[in-house]
């Protein structure tokens, strides 16, 4: 802890997560009140952190002519087979096309039509260069007149004895600087969470970063809220996504980008015909290759050298290494099908159903504390311009809360910074131990093999699930043992031991939804039917932290948002 | 996969309070060690490209490892003010350049925070 020194500040909202949600919250928090202060609390830099650090090449929510809000959640109702907040869906895509133009506005190019409409790319995206998205995001935040406290790792919500979240602490990793941040509002935007099974393509230890979604994401922000009391919802609906094997590219820039068919070993197209949803699609890429026919192929080998070219562009804006992989190969997408492969399970709002339970306002369970993007629950399918218009609601929410309520921030007391500082930079003071790297391999293991990881098929069954309880639960007391010798290792250290928290919620989750809803991101072997006469429900979860252990609640989907 | 740094190239962004590279990697794994800069985080990189686009010696580039190909294509990027220009080194030495549009307008640059 020597060298540690500690520094107060104090904000009106204190945003959690500088990515796509957090810029936008903090860029409309600004324009909507420009006298106030808005801090931005980033653990890398917001112009390249995040999901979006390598760029995009569509924004996938937007509604083109014919397309309204309502046909939006009907395609996302279908999508997840009913358990859906529609209060949720319906406020985020009554906003997606301000969030696109806004992009436009901010100098993102959007190629156009002739009639000046941008240009389609699926039934709800629309194609963008977007490789400079969030360089061009976080331009916008600092002509707004928005805070920033970079390549600081948040650790802990600040909650006063009333039970209100009054701002965060948070370990600055370049200048060895332990902040007690006092907000009258916190909004979370730390993304969704990666690292928690290894890798599905077992590869080596040499290339251990290889994912769709970036590891950087470890779920800090969920881990903080649960840490804290907040309700969480729909933990058991797992992200799987289908993307190129061995680089994890995302597959939609080639089957809807390019449109080239995805067919078996056999060249079969055995998706043609089917209007089938997106965890229909993966389970169907698995059923081939279960019943023999694979591996399975997006086939892009009749693709035109114009199209092949366009590809490759497509790419380099979005997933860079899928070029270099044909250019190592010294091919052209035209020379070999793509293989594809499903990827490790995430646990992704923004994609799926899980992260902070939360009201149509984005306000969690917990008085001051907003979630949205990535980290929010119940309204799937988000994607950037959704991740934009939920930034903006709670950014909007937490001003209006905070201009209607005379809050008066207490700091806490000298004891409890000092307890705070004392459990954020334990690992520094420890001489032997554990190494993140260890207790990250011991919950691989866990999750890969009793918890439903590739491995298994990604198969659930209360028998293994409840070793994985049991294991976790030995784990959680292992993480007291945690050493770290510089800032980079403590970084890694407050990870891992956020994933383990976000691990042992999700798997209370797999155990209590008794059916298979979505295989195979939730896919019960013990209980192989949907039933829809029992489970039309949300699974949510609370830490209880004096017994350490999860209080699971079930909420209605007609209670609309209700808190 | 991972970034290689051309050791030769780099200058450590001498003068800087931090290098650009390291101050634009999402995951913290660029660290200036002395006068050059180390990747940290046994093989976490993310392949984003970020460090590649910012140093201004092109002295970073991606690689694929060889459990995956390792036949030493590089790729490089280049960062102008609206556009992004990528090199990409095949094996046999041959070079592919893509030019793609990175931005609309031109507004003063990303001030340093
Ligand atoms: C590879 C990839 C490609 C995608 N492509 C597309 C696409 O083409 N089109 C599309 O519409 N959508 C795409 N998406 C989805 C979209 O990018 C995400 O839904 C969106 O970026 C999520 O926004 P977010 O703000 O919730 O999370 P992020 O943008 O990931 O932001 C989370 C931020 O929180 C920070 N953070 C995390 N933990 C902490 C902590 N403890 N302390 C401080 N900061 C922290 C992170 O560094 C990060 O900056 C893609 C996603 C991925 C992963
Ligand atoms: S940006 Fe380039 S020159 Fe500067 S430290 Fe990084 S690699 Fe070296
Ligand atoms: S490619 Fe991205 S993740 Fe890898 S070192 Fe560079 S900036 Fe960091």
């Amino acid at each position: 802890m020597t060298g540690w020194q500690t520094e107060f500040k104090e904000t009106d909202i204190a945003i959690v997560g500088g990515g796509v949600a957090g810029l936008a919250a903090a860029i409309t928090a600004r324009e909507a009140a420009p006298s106030s202060r808005i801090l931005v609390v980033e653990q890398a830099h917001p112009e390249r952190s995040g999901c979006l650090a390598a760029g995009v090449n569509a924004i996938n929510a937007y509604l083109h002519p014919g397309e309204t809000a309502h046909t939006f959640l009907d395609f996302v109702l279908r999508e997840f087979m009913g358990i859906v907040r529609r209060d949720l869906v319906m406020t985020m895509a009554a906003g997606f096309n301000k969030a696109v133009d806004r992009l436009a506005a901010w100098g993102v190019p959007f190629p156009r039509d002739r009639e000046g409409r941008y240009l389609r790319r699926g039934r709800h995206a629309v194609v963008v260069h977007g490789e400079r998205i969030k360089p061009l995001m976080f331009q916008a935040a600092c002509r707004a007149g928005v805070e920033f406290l970079n390549r600081t790792l948040a650790v802990e919500f600040i909650v006063n004895e009333g039970g209100r979240v009054e701002g965060l602490y948070a370990l600055g990793i370049k200048n060895s600087t332990f902040y007690i941040i006092l907000a009258r509002a916190v909004i979370c935007t730390t993304g969704g969470v990666a690292g928690l099974y290894s890798p599905s393509c077992p590869y080596s230890g040499l290339i251990r970063g290889i994912g769709w979604y970036p590891l950087f994401n470890a779920g800090s922000g969920l881990a903080m809220g649960l840490r804290a009391g907040a309700e969480m919802t729909s933990l058991e609906a797992r992200f799987i996504a289908l993307r190129v094997k061995d680089t994890l590219a995302p597959t939609g820039t080639v089957a809807q980008g390019i449109r080239v068919p995805q067919v078996n070993v056999h060249g079969e197209n055995y998706l043609e015909g089917r209007h089938l949803t997106t965890v229909e699609r993966l389970q169907s890429t698995l059923a081939e290759e279960g019943a023999g026919r694979g591996p399975c192929y997006l086939d892009t080998t009749r693709l035109t050298p114009a199209e092949a070219r366009q590809l490759e562009e497509a790419y380099l804006e979005m997933c860079p290494r899928m070029v270099l992989w044909w250019g190592d190969h010294e091919e052209s997408p035209r020379d070999k099908p793509l293989e594809v492969c499903p990827s490790e399970p995430y646990l992704v709002g923004g994609h799926s159903l899980s992260g902070y339970w939360i009201d149509s306002r984005r306000h969690t369970t917990l008085p001051g504390l907003y979630a949205a993007g990535d980290a929010s629950g119940g309204a799937p399918k988000k994607y950037v311009s959704g991740c934009m218009v939920e930034g903006e609601i709670a950014a909007l929410s937490a001003l209006e809360d905070i201009t209607q309520h005379d809050l008066h921030l207490t700091c806490p007391g000298e004891t409890a910074v000092q307890e705070a500082k004392g459990r954020a930079l334990a690992p520094l003071k420890r001489t032997n131990g554990l190494v993140a790297g260890e207790l990250e391999a011991r919950l691989h293991k866990i999750l890969d093999e009793y918890a439903g990881g590739a491995v298994q098929g990604y198969r659930l069954m209360a028998g293994r699930l409840l070793i994985a309880r049991r294991e976790l639960k030995k784990l959680r007391r292992e993480c007291y043992r945690l050493t770290a010798g510089d800032s980079y290792d403590l970084m890694q250290a407050h990870r891992v031991v956020d994933r383990i928290m976000v691990a042992s919620a999700m798997v209370e989750h797999l155990l209590y939804r008794k059916e298979t809803r979505w295989p195979p991101y939730q896919e019960r072997a013990d209980y192989p039917v949907r039933d829809d006469s029992r489970w039309m429900v949300f699974i949510n979860s609370r830490y209880n932290r004096d017994n350490d252990s999860f209080i699971m609640l079930e909420r209605p989907l007609e209670e609309e948002g209700g808190l | 996969m991972t970034v290689a740094i051309d050791i030769e190239k780099c200058t450590g962004c001498s003068g800087a309070r931090e290098a650009q590279c390291e101050r634009i990697c999402p995951g913290g794994l660029l660290v200036r060690e002395g006068v050059k800069v180390q990747l940290r985080g046994g093989g976490a990189c993310w392949d984003c490209a970020a460090c590649v686009k910012s140093c201004p010696h092109q002295a970073l580039y991606l690689i694929l490892p060889w459990p995956l190909g390792g036949r030493g294509a590089r790729l490089y990027a280049r960062a102008s003010a609206t556009e992004t220009e990528w090199i990409l080194r095949l094996p046999s030495g041959r070079e592919e350049r893509y030019v793609i549009p990175a931005r609309i307008n031109q507004k003063k640059p990303v001030p340093e925070i």
